[in-house]
């Protein structure tokens, strides 16, 4: 690890001016990718700016039909709140399946979403359900903010305060494990909303991250149960190709995992 | 058997330390004045290193040298060895290419080291070396082996023309032809045994402390077998003379066979610890470990088996060509050769078997022994034909065994074995009745209703073990003995303490070792602590692998507990006035039979220090020493059976049972020997379905990390299901064969032969994965 000047912020206002103080800043929040990356040396940065203990980041509230998850939470906060569990169990599985119990104690919805792996299992949640980004800065509808590997639509130092999600009529999320990392192979959320909207993303399957699939929203909105999915075609164009999983097995994944998602869907 | 005896479940010893973090590893000690060394790696797979500037770096905060080949080639530092000759069939010697230990001129793999920073941090190391600036001219690289002995192929060492280690033969292959031409059936196959990378839990570290006044080296570090280490290290590395060098492997985390071997980071260190006169520290991280620690198997195979009308083999022919890497690691050559094609008869009767095995250099991490070394790669390769062979014959597979097990013993193979004992049916008996052979066809039917492909799969495995008789692996080129040493010290207060040259690197030799002094003497076995890993403190030893550490090294001490106790039964008798032949050792008494005249064990130690009264002529003291050298190789067989789904629609396998009948002749400790077991077959499984060591073609590593390279986890595996027939092995007095190896060595096929069995499908090269698994099942 290179040398770096650690700042452990009380607020949001002032982690975001210890950023714009830094030459080059970062935010740490659960750490289980800035760390690695940082012990690498593949990332250098001047100074850390640590979000985990700023309260107005910590924690989870159901207000009518709008679940909000705030950013600092980690996965097994989020993962054992009764309200998650109550309100959409799809994301409370979704974090049963994220990484292994030390990632799920230390890692962070905002973390994970502002780092955009490809592979990473909430960004297909946001899409799926339609959540809204909400930053120190604006509101930023998940649509708009997945913008490529890796990429968002975040400025530089602007700060994920929470996610909101709407409660979906149904929602269900499956995923193929990586065999080595864990991370999503391929993993699909579907939900249907309570205005009937029917809204499918994968991760872990495209070239250029996560993604909406027309085709199966397409046929689950015309009938949502798993053999709808049977007819749809997913061309293998575009779709990540590596040692674990050729282009044309994340295309299957893609229908297997959307139709064992929409049967497990809640 | 005492409570603490031979047989006895003991809780294990050592586990205290580990489990509360009191565990003393390399990285673990620190020296005064200790410097920390990082290594700048080749990033490329060939080049040439045309200049290496280090005077930047040498500018550095904290920088105390920057070290590079040209000046181990100055200090006439020797070049790597390979301790095992191996003929090619037309009589030359082996190719082996020069390898040293920072490479002056050429590089020929990715992490191959050219030069070494010495600082006053690890971290001042790093940052030193990010600043050397190293100009390398890119060669052309290969790492593919069917290319690499292509003509045209990039060459990698001007010895070995067309990149050929040796082209070595072992049987007849007259027979074996004249068998084929009478076969009623011949089953043909194709095999690749997966490159796999070791990744014992603690990486490879060592700090070496040279002591200018006395001219002496200290060497800490992570080895199987510090002797070989020091032996190795002063007779061909000109560093430091045997007796000037002190060689000390603690508490090390696993080795799997990965740290038998001497490496260029330990040679560097040492020398590098004269050179600064400061000591020298190198802990290796995980990616280091993927790079440097040698990787096991890669094996390309194509075999036949000749079959007669009763489905009898007889005859098998192999040809294999073997992946050594860019050098001959210290035993790379003896492990496609005598350790895999001797076990070629499987449990089966082979009247003739020809194999030949070519041996070739890539650009890539060198290859040498990892858990089972070579006798997995034929396991696997028999037990794949056996069941190819039932589907081609349309006879059950276990049936099909049956008809070919060896029944009668000694057996001598087409190929050098000699297997002294054993019972296969046995084990199959046990394996089926375990796993309920008999309903799989109920069972799979039920899961066909499900959506789910259920196979099950039979894997009977033989290993060569106790590694070895010293005549005989001289005679096939060995450069070492691989008998084994002891000392057994009673102390005066009838404490024990056993110095053995085994090293135990995870596999329980305080407890196992421990519980043979008990069943001997009936002494708790808190009263007996063994020492080992050590040269100054061990007389020698030739270390743990293969498999040898009980059936050679524990009776190594029997044979110094033998003498032991004879002395002290000659001091009971005198001291009881009795007859020697009378005195018998019970609960830690000596006793004259059929009376109650008894002394104590720490009086007759007492005795033997005080020497007030001892027999005349006799020495005092209390110590004896034993070197034990093994008639043959020991035997230890099994039968593992796997059941299992396949999920059609992802190609993911879920264990449904496994199950595992071992025959390791005496167990001393079962649960010690369960938990080996249990590993093994975990690796095993990890290279059926899991782990691959994969270069791009430019010989860059794709899986250099754990995001890549599939390691097994506890959720991967099933619950295992074991047993033990015991047949007791004849070669040694208490009857071992070994068991650290088994499991490693028969998984594989079980599971692959599970799968195929699933899928209906033969074809399926391993790691299984889900996407391999579904585009067999899928095609056409
Ligand atoms: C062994 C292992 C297994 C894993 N398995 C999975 C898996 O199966 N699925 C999966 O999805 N992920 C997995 N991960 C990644 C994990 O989810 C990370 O936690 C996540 O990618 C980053 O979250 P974090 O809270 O740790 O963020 P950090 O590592 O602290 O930060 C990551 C990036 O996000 C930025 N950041 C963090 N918080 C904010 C914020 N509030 N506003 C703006 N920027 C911010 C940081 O500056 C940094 O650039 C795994 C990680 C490991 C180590």
């Amino acid at each position: 690890m290179y040398q770096t000047t650690y700042h452990r912020a009380s607020s949001v206002d002032e982690a975001a001016s210890l950023f714009a103080k830094g030459s080059e800043s970062k935010f740490l929040a659960g750490g289980q990718t800035l760390l690695p990356v940082m012990k690498q040396r593949l990332a250098g940065p001047s100074d850390v700016i640590d979000l985990g203990r700023i309260k107005e980041l910590q924690g989870v509230e159901l207000s009518g039909d709008t679940l909000t998850i705030k950013a600092a939470t980690t996965y097994y906060d989020i993962m054992t709140n009764a309200d998650v569990k109550q309100a959409i169990p799809a994301i409370a599985y979704l974090t049963s399946v994220l990484g292994d119990p030390a990632v799920r104690y230390r890692g962070t919805i905002g973390g994970s979403i502002a780092n955009n792996d490809p592979a990473a299992d909430f960004p297909a949640a946001l899409l799926a359900l339609g959540a809204t980004v909400k930053t120190n800065k604006r509101s930023i509808a998940a649509d708009d903010f997945f913008q490529g590997l890796f990429t968002t639509a975040l400025e530089d130092g602007e700060i994920i305060t929470a996610v909101s999600f709407p409660v979906p009529a149904k929602a269900g999320y499956e995923k193929m494990r990586h065999p080595a990392s864990r991370f999503a192979l391929t993993g699909v959320f579907v939900a249907q909303a309570k205005s009937g909207e029917v809204r499918v993303a994968a991760t872990g399957a495209s070239q250029t991250g996560v993604m909406r699939v027309g085709a199966i929203e397409a046929a689950l909105k015309a009938n949502w149960s798993p053999s709808a999915i049977d007819s749809v075609s997913i061309s293998a164009n575009g779709l990540l190709a590596d040692i674990h999983g050729t282009a044309e097995y994340r295309a299957n994944l893609i229908k297997v995992m959307a139709q064992r998602a929409v049967a497990a869907a809640r | 058997m005492g409570v603490e005896g031979i047989g006895a479940r003991v809780v294990r010893k050592e586990d205290k330390r580990f489990i509360t973090g009191k565990g003393r590893y390399v990285d673990d000690i620190k020296l005064t004045g200790m410097t920390h060394a990082y290594f700048i790696r080749s990033p490329h797979a060939h080049a040439k290193v045309k200049k290496i500037d280090s005077s930047a770096a040498l500018k550095m905060p904290g920088v105390v040298a920057v070290l590079t080949g040209q000046q181990l080639v100055d200090d006439k530092v020797g070049n790597l060895i390979c301790g095992w000759a191996i003929t090619s069939k037309d009589g030359s010697p082996m190719k082996m290419g020069a390898w040293p230990a920072m490479a002056p001129e050429t590089v020929r793999f990715v992490g191959q080291a050219i030069a070494v920073v010495i600082a006053e941090s690890k971290n001042l190391a790093r940052d030193a070396a990010e600043a050397v600036v190293v100009d390398y001219e890119e060669l052309p690289a290969v790492a593919d082996m069917h290319a690499a002995i292509k003509p045209g192929a990039p060459q990698l060492h001007p010895e070995a023309p067309g990149n050929q280690v040796y082209d070595w033969v072992i049987g007849d292959e007259g027979a074996v032809n004249a068998a084929f031409s009478k076969a009623a059936n011949v089953v043909k196959l194709d095999v690749t045994n997966n490159r796999l990378a070791p990744n014992a839990m603690e990486p490879r570290a060592a700090i070496a402390d040279y002591d200018t006044a006395e001219e002496h080296f200290t060497l800490y570090t992570t080895s199987q077998n510090p002797h070989v280490a020091r032996l190795v290290l002063s007779a061909f590395y000109n560093i430091a003379p045997e007796h000037k060098l002190r060689v000390i492997a603690p508490d090390v985390g696993g080795g799997f066979g990965s740290k038998i071997f001497i490496y260029p980071e330990e040679m560097v260190a040492l020398w590098a610890s004269k050179k600064v006169g400061r000591p020298v520290k190198w802990t290796g991280d995980r990616t280091e470990a993927f790079l440097t620690d040698a990787h096991g198997r890669d094996h390309i195979t194509h075999a036949e088996m000749a079959f007669d009308a009763n489905n009898k083999i007889i005859g098998l022919k192999v040809k294999t060509y073997a992946n050594f890497g860019a050098y001959m690691s210290l035993f790379s050559s003896s492990v496609p050769t005598y350790l895999y094609a001797t076990l070629l008869s499987g449990q089966y009767n082979i009247p003739a078997i020809h194999a030949e095995v070519i041996g070739v250099y890539t650009n890539t991490t060198p290859v040498d022994a990892y858990r089972g070394a070579g006798r997995p790669e034929a396991s696997y390769l028999i037990e794949r034909l056996m069941e190819t062979a039932a589907r081609q014959l349309n006879v059950d597979p276990a049936q099909l065994r049956r008809t070919n097990f060896i029944t009668q013993f000694p057996h001598q193979t087409p190929v050098i074995m000699a297997y002294d004992t054993g019972d296969f049916n046995a084990s199959l008996d046990a394996a089926m009745k375990a796993i309920d052979y008999a309903g799989f066809p109920a069972r799979k039917a039920k899961a066909k209703a499900d959506g789910k492909l259920r196979g099950i799969g039979v894997s009977c495995y033989i290993e060569a073990c106790g590694i070895a008789p010293s005549k005989a692996v001289g005679s096939l080129g060995a450069g070492v003995g691989l008998w084994e040493s002891a000392e057994v010290r009673v102390n005066p207060v009838g404490t024990i303490e056993i110095l053995t040259g085994s090293h135990s690197h995870g596999q329980g030799h305080e407890t196992t070792f421990c519980q043979l002094v008990a069943e001997r003497l009936g002494v708790p076995i808190s009263q007996v602590s063994i020492v080992h890993g050590d040269t100054d403190k061990v007389q020698f030893g030739m270390g743990t692998y293969g498999s040898r550490s009980a059936a050679v090294g524990l009776t190594a001490i029997l044979k110094a507990m033998e003498k032991m106790e004879s002395k002290a039964k000659k001091i009971a008798a005198h001291a009881l006035e009795a007859s020697e032949a009378d005195i018998v050792i019970e609960n830690g008494e000596f006793k004259v039979t059929g009376t109650d005249k008894a002394i104590a064990l720490p009086m007759v130690a007492l005795a033997a220090y005080t020497a007030h009264n001892l027999p005349d002529g006799m020495e005092p003291g209390l110590k004896e020493s034993a070197f034990y050298d093994p008639t043959n190789f020991t035997f230890p067989a099994g039968a593992y059976i796997c059941e299992l789904e396949v999920d059609p629609g992802t190609g993911k396998t879920s264990f449904v049972n496994f199950v595992a009948a071992d025959d390791f002749g005496r167990l001393i400790n079962p649960m010690i020997v369960e938990g080996q077991v249990h590993g093994g077959l975990v690796q095993g499984i990890g290279q059926a379905l899991l782990e691959h060591a994969i270069y791009d073609a430019n010989g860059q590593p794709v899986t250099a990390s754990f995001m890549d390279y599939a390691m097994p986890r506890a959720d991967d595996v099933p619950s295992f299901n074991l047993s033990h027939t015991t047949t007791l092995c004849p070669g040694n007095p208490l009857g071992i064969k070994g068991c650290g190896e088994a499991g490693a060595i028969g998984a594989s096929a079980a599971v692959i032969n599970a799968i195929t069995d699933a899928i209906g499908k033969n074809n399926l090269e391993m790691p299984a994965t889900p996407d391999r698994v579904w585009r067999t099942i899928h095609a056409a």
